[in-house]
């Protein structure tokens, strides 16, 4: 645990303005006799509060990289610094218990970081609410949609008493209609609670409608090869010409990564 | 908010319709269930009653009605029901030892790599390994009595149990691992909130199988090993050969075998509401 720092604004004198940086950050795994380098030297910083959306092909390290964040995993070197109270980790399945109800998965996040039991109850409803899922605690996962299943999951998260939320893909695998309503659902709960989000996907659009800013990332290995900030002017829809037109440069940028490797 | 609405839309959509319980649906149900059993019952008696009818084996075998009508008999005395008491309580109390022994090894060698690596193998092995060979070695080393039985009954189900809690530790999703890890469970929360209640299904297979050896071992253990005190099933049957009683065998035999498929249905209804719960289940084949 020694790459992995974990800072407490209280312990820090003077506001911190970064929620996560990472500085030269690099990943090799051994596999067999072959040496994979998953991540070169990345350096990033994301502000308290951002929403950056990390896109890339296949093998760029996204996944890698948000297990890092997560503390899941070590760099092999570098440094990655956390700066928020608690990192929430999502991922493209949703990741329920199957043997709890929707409201039990949210209490058991509240009792793994020790939350009294008198007071879970009711923390258990108003995340649910938050979700828009008040009606439904007493659902066990597979009776939920696949919408629903992702909403009790960030419920989840959320009930880390998490400010930094990691997104790996978490909407992935839904249809367009639910993704788009969980767009701005996803946008509306940041900005009630100011929390910070790096948010890995593959979907140009996604990234361009949500992010303030967006990351690409080349593969094998990964490395920060373009960035983007999104002017951010009231709510975007993701058929807005604004959208459309960086999803475009980042679906061309994206390309021209693909043809080296086709070479 | 509009898409508020939307969602609460979507999600209504989204949601199955309720099941119907309704008496003549549940009553239908039970017939379903019920008539294979039942046809199965009866060509068995048929057949019986044919091979009897030949004039087979003349001098022993009876008819089904000779037999059933001595269970009846043997019903109503009070010997059976003592006996089927004395049977099941060392049921109980072989199969509990064998539940605490089978799980305790099965947690440590789930837990512990070495551990694994030597018993792993030896589990599996002593699965495969017949009840009734454990005998001589049980009577030798107990001396005739109980304690001998119950050291077969131990053999026979703590493996299977065991390897069933390996086995459903070792089937935890890797995601649910990695989302509880996330969650902060560590040690030993980790254990009790995720890994064995992932390995529920995995683990209940294995009482059930384990249940089933136990129950073979026990009959076995009646069977060869002689013990002072009221007589058990087992001893029972012992009399019926010795006196060439075959009705009153065969009774005894089909005491037997309802008290396992009881026991064994109890079993595969649990096993089915676990699986309901957690949406392992195909409504559409749940019987």
């Amino acid at each position: 645990m020694t790459e992995t720092r974990l800072t407490p604004p209280a312990t820090r004198p003077g506001a911190q303005d970064w929620a996560v940086r990472l500085t030269s950050v690099s990943k090799a795994y051994r596999t067999g006799s072959a040496h994979l380098l998953a991540l070169d030297e990345v350096s990033l910083t994301v502000r308290a509060g951002e929403f950056v959306c990390l896109i890339g092909a296949s093998g760029c390290g996204k996944s890698t990289l948000l297990n890092l964040v997560a503390g899941l995993d070590q760099p092999t070197t570098g440094v990655v610094e956390v700066g928020g109270r608690r990192v929430g980790l999502m991922f493209q399945e949703p990741a329920l218990f199957p043997w709890l109800t929707a409201g039990r998965n949210v209490e058991l996040a509240l009792r793994a970081r020790g939350v009294p039991r008198a007071s879970r109850r009711q923390q258990v409803a108003e995340l649910l609410d938050t979700v828009r899922l008040s009606g439904f605690a007493e659902q066990r996962p597979h009776e939920l949609s696949g919408g629903m299943r992702q909403r009790v999951a960030l419920a989840r998260a959320l009930a880390q008493d998490a400010d930094v939320l990691l997104m790996d893909e978490p909407f992935g695998a839904l249809d367009a209609m639910t993704r788009d309503m969980l767009h701005d659902e996803l946008e509306r709960i940041c900005a009630d609670r100011t929390l910070t989000v790096l948010f890995v996907t593959h979907n140009v659009r996604e990234a361009a409608r949500l992010g303030d800013r967006v990351i690409v990332l080349s593969s094998r290995p990964g490395r920060v090869i373009a960035e983007h900030p999104v002017p951010r002017r009231g709510p975007r829809r993701i058929d807005s010409p604004e959208v459309a037109q960086l999803a475009a440069t980042l679906t061309d940028r994206l390309r021209e990564e693909m043809g080296q490797h086709g070479n | 908010m509009a898409t508020n609405q939307a969602l609460r839309g979507l999600d209504r959509l989204a949601l199955g319709s309720v099941q119907d319980r309704s008496p003549v649906r549940l009553a239908r149900k039970a017939w379903a269930a019920a008539w294979p059993k039942l046809l199965a019952v009866a060509l068995v008696l048929l057949v019986w009653e044919l091979v009897h009818l030949t004039g087979w084996k003349d001098l022993v075998l009876k008819g089904p009605g000779t037999v059933l009508s001595d269970l009846w008999q043997m019903v109503q005395h009070a010997q059976l029901w003592a006996a089927v008491g004395v049977t099941m309580k060392r049921a109980l109390i072989g199969y509990l030892v064998a539940l605490l022994v089978g799980s305790a090894v099965g947690l440590l060698v789930a837990r512990i790599p070495p551990l694994r690596a030597a018993l792993g193998s030896i589990i599996t092995g002593l699965q495969t390994m017949p009840s009734i060979a454990w005998y001589p070695f049980a009577i030798i080393l107990f001396t005739q009595g109980e304690a001998a039985i119950v050291f077969v009954m131990i053999m026979g189900a703590a493996p299977s149990i065991a390897a069933g809690l390996i086995t459903g530790v070792d089937y935890t999703p890797p995601l649910l691992l990695r989302a509880g890890r996330t969650m902060g469970l560590r040690g030993l929360a980790l254990y009790r909130y995720l890994i064995l209640p992932a390995s529920l299904p995995a683990y209940v297979a294995g009482l059930k199988q384990g249940w089933a050896f136990a129950w073979r071992s026990l009959m076995a253990g009646e069977l060869v090993v002689s013990i002072v005190g009221p007589p058990g099933l087992g001893v029972l049957l012992n009399t019926d050969q010795n006196n060439l009683d075959f009705a009153g065998a065969t009774s005894i035999i089909i005491v037997i075998l309802i008290i396992g498929i009881v026991v064994d249905m109890a079993f595969s209804k649990a096993d089915r509401a676990l699986r309901r719960r957690r949406g392992l289940l195909d409504p559409s084949v749940s019987g």
